[in-house]
């Protein structure tokens, strides 16, 4: 009980208990990927179908565009019914949005994928690659996170 | 025509699932990074979330000779754990837990997300490009049959 009382254990309790809403978004999002694999056979990992736009290939663009539409038109469209915007809570500096931006552009390309396509539909697909992929970035996140807010005094 | 209503319906549920689970607020993603700090499981509950539906779909899509919309399953082709993929996994990991943005959250929140967010997009797209760049000069490698 004392380990509960003072351990990381007591965080999870109800009132930190993750909210159902977590596992419903997360419904869609498989929804989303079930959907485009089975009618247009194209995996649903963001950074795969940006990437597929640089360079943009004839004939393999149309698709790419309208879901992004989507991404992006959602949230908006989310606002208006609810009446407000999501929370977007950023605290990072100019140069440290850039400099994660880059390393998330090529990150991603290199490794073939991001959170959506290994870890979502990857590991859905039970891909050895996902795997791996998806531990590590995992780790090198909870890293950069310690770092950055545990020992530099961010 | 249908291929685009599909992908924009899909589009549509992704960026639904990413509001209504607050994926799309860094915030959220790095205090499930921050397993020292104040801990918030959300994403593991995400991902709980979708992983069994995606599953099914590529279940039923294993049934199929083609998809619904589409010639073909144009689904990834590497099988092998290279390293390219540790190496493009550790740098991704690196950048998301600067800020706690992937590519999916900051393309949906670039309404919400102000001008902080349009530096981490196009810094990200020009990470893309230059891989883009880069990789038909320096990765390419004779293909393996």
């Amino acid at each position: 009980m004392r380990a509960w009382r003072s351990g990381a254990l007591r965080k999870l309790t109800w009132k930190t208990l993750p909210p159902v809403s977590a596992a419903l978004g997360g419904a869609l999002i498989g929804l989303s990927a079930a959907l485009l694999w089975l009618a247009d056979g194209r995996i649903a990992g963001i950074s795969g179908i940006v990437g597929g736009l640089v360079p943009p290939r004839v004939g393999d663009i149309g698709w790419r565009i309208a879901f992004l539409a989507g991404l992006i038109g959602a949230p908006v469209i989310y606002a208006l019914v609810t009446g407000g915007p999501p929370r977007v809570a950023v605290s990072a500096s100019a140069g440290t949005l850039v400099a994660a931006g880059l390393l998330v552009g090529v990150g991603t390309r290199l490794g073939g994928g991001c959170t959506s396509g290994h870890g979502g539909c990857g590991l859905a697909r039970m891909s050895r690659r996902s795997v791996v992929a998806t531990v590590l970035f995992i780790a090198a996140a909870a890293v950069t996170v310690f770092v950055t807010h545990h020992t530099l005094g961010g | 025509m249908l291929r685009i209503i599909v992908a924009l319906a899909a589009g549509l549920l992704f960026g639904l699932g990413l509001t209504v689970s607050q994926m799309i607020n860094p915030a959220k993603v790095i205090a499930f990074l921050d397993f020292a700090g104040d801990w918030d499981p959300s994403l593991a509950f995400v991902m709980a979330g979708a992983i069994p539906v995606a599953a099914i779909g590529f279940a039923l899509g294993k049934r199929r000779q083609a998809p619904l919309c589409a010639s073909e399953f144009a689904g990834p082709t590497r099988k092998t754990v290279d390293r390219r993929l540790v190496l493009g996994a550790i740098v991704f990991g690196t950048g998301w837990g600067l800020v706690g943005y992937c590519p999916g959250p900051a393309l949906a929140s670039l309404t919400f997300g102000g001008t902080s967010m349009a530096g981490f997009l196009v810094a990200m797209l020009v990470g893309i490009a230059v891989f883009a760049a880069a990789n038909t000069s320096l990765f390419r490698r004779p293909k393996v049959a």
